[in-house]
């Protein structure tokens, strides 16, 4: 290998690390991510004469270190008002390096903290720590450059003036502050999931930089609800392939042809679960990441064990009572019982207002009437849902119900 | 690091307290104060009067306009402030968390500012 594409694979492996550690050394954002590039330029102009050094990571920080404190320098002395203060401060010979991993959790830690809008924490989350350009992830959020450029303005302004501490949040907050970090974690990945229809010109996949944050915390905060999560995104992510046909339409979990769904992948999930259950058997991503599993090992859609997934909703309800989760727990009771008992549970809900409002709540009575045979009643709610959502694949999908049952 | 943490809460929560819950909050705050003190973390504060005391104070065209309370309705009034000494948020949001009222009201926490240097 020429020493030309190992720095280029040191760049894609440490320079997540190495930015994080630069900006705790010099306490701004940018400069860090300007003190980063110059250290790996600054790489490739002396490696190929020195040699790599041992720790190539070690030498890209203290290098972008120096370069860093240079730029600070010139721009107070541009100022003229180096105070004495300022030079005792930016007096740091050597750098601390032996605690890169946990500059990056800081980091993921200050991205996500919940004192920033949650599409700041999204977008800041994409940028610093998946290292995707404003534009990538612009366009991967389906948003203007400039709207994603600001937002991340705004936020790193904030994190500077509101003095949001780059750490890791206490024992005693970090279950809290952990569930802020999934939660971004978890939404990057549902944006990756429902907005991948037709959309090849976004070659980012969210999915994946889901997966990999995901990774990236299992490998960082050994916590059961962590490997919940990435065990519930591999999970969900198996079946990428069979949730679209051959011209996009969407594909029901019950219709999939399964031999489509990634083994691998689902192995992969199980062994996760599997970690995460023996830690936080009953923690929220471990619930579901169960009920992802109970899927996953169901060789076809009759032999889905619905008794198990029905308990699951309703431990997963305790922990979290939302309407969209008792949404799902009685499907399952249908799918376990009849039709009849599902619909019995669902009109309890027709009470909440934004269940009302949810399409998948419509589809799902819709769903339930169809298989009780009640087929005026499945046209009626078929309808509501079709207006209730502005998908297009969505749309169509149910379009293609309502054709079904003219012709049934 | 100096942080504001503005407390808001409906009146109406007050007003329908019992003597002795309100006698019971207000001793909750003086027990919160005196901890915050020993922590070296309270720099000042106040509570407030009931917002049909305010009085809102313009100029305009160099005229003093005076009216009667703040102009907005909102849902929660401001009852008192604290100044605090924290070393970050994450400390000040530690600390506002621990005010009484933020069980039934809101703390705002804001970074102060300093002017800047006088000409």
């Amino acid at each position: 290998m020429t020493i030309a594409s190992r720095i280029d694979t040191i760049y894609q492996t440490e320079s997540r690390r190495v930015q994080a550690t630069l900006i705790r050394l010099l306490g701004d954002f940018d400069l860090a991510e300007e003190s980063m590039q110059e250290a790996f330029a600054a790489a490739v102009k002396q490696w190929p004469g020195q040699g790599i050094p041992d720790n190539p990571a070690a030498w890209l920080i203290k290098t972008g270190h120096r370069r860093g404190i240079d730029h600070i320098r010139r721009r107070q002395t541009a100022r003229d008002n180096l105070s004495h203060v300022a030079e005792n401060e930016l007096y740091t010979p050597e750098p601390n390096t032996d605690q890169i991993d946990d500059d990056l959790l800081r980091l993921i830690f200050t991205c996500c903290h919940p004192s920033l809008a949650i599409e700041a924490q999204l977008a800041l989350t994409l940028r610093e720590i998946c290292s995707l350009t404003t534009e990538q992830v612009a366009s991967a959020l389906l948003q203007k450059p400039t709207t994603t450029a600001q937002r991340i303005v705004r936020a790193k302004r904030k994190i500077r003036e509101a003095n949001i501490p780059y750490e890791v949040p206490e024992r005693k907050e970090l279950p809290q502050r952990l569930q802020s970090v999934l939660k971004v974690v978890y939404l990057i990945f549902n944006e990756g999931y429902s907005s991948s229809e037709g959309n090849t010109i976004v070659n980012i996949s969210l999915a994946g930089e889901a997966i990999r944050l995901a990774r990236l915390l299992a490998e960082l905060l050994p916590d059961g609800e962590v490997f919940g999560l990435l065990a519930l995104l591999l999970l969900q992510d198996s079946r990428r392939h069979a949730r679209q046909d051959a011209n996009g339409e969407l594909v029901t979990l019950e219709d999939q042809n399964r031999s489509l769904w990634d083994q691998e992948q689902i192995r992969s999930g199980l062994t996760w679960l599997d970690r995460a259950l023996e830690l936080t058997p009953a923690a929220p991503y471990t619930l579901q990441a169960s009920i992802a599993a109970t899927h996953a090992k169901a060789a076809t859609a009759l032999d889905t064990d619905w008794a198990r997934i029905a308990r699951l909703y309703q431990a997963l309800y305790q922990r979290q009572p939302s309407p969209v989760i008792a949404l799902n727990h009685a499907v399952a009771v249908a799918m376990r019982d009849t039709p009849e008992e599902g619909l019995k549970l669902l009109d309890q809900l027709a009470g909440h207002k934004a269940i009302q409002s949810y399409y998948l709540y419509h589809a799902a009575r819709a769903d339930l009437f169809r298989r009780s045979g009640d087929l005026a009643g499945a046209r009626t709610a078929y309808q509501r849902a079709l207006t209730l959502t502005q998908q297009g694949p969505e749309q169509r999908y149910l379009s293609r119900r309502l054709t079904a049952l003219d012709g049934a | 690091m100096k942080y504001v943490a503005l407390v808001y809460y409906q009146e109406s929560i007050i007003n329908n307290m019992t003597e002795q819950e309100w006698h019971d909050l207000n001793q909750e705050c003086i027990a919160g104060v005196e901890k915050l003190t020993s922590q070296g973390k309270f720099v000042t504060g106040q509570p407030l009067q009931p917002i049909d005391t305010a009085t809102t104070v313009r100029v305009r065209d160099d005229e003093v306009l005076i009216s009667d309370g703040p102009f907005a309705e909102t849902k929660e009034q401001l009852a008192g402030f604290y100044l605090l000494d924290a070393n970050d948020l994450n400390e000040a949001l530690q600390l506002a968390s621990r005010i009484p009222p933020a069980r039934f009201g809101s703390i705002e926490v804001r970074p102060a500012r300093e002017l800047p240097p006088k000409d």
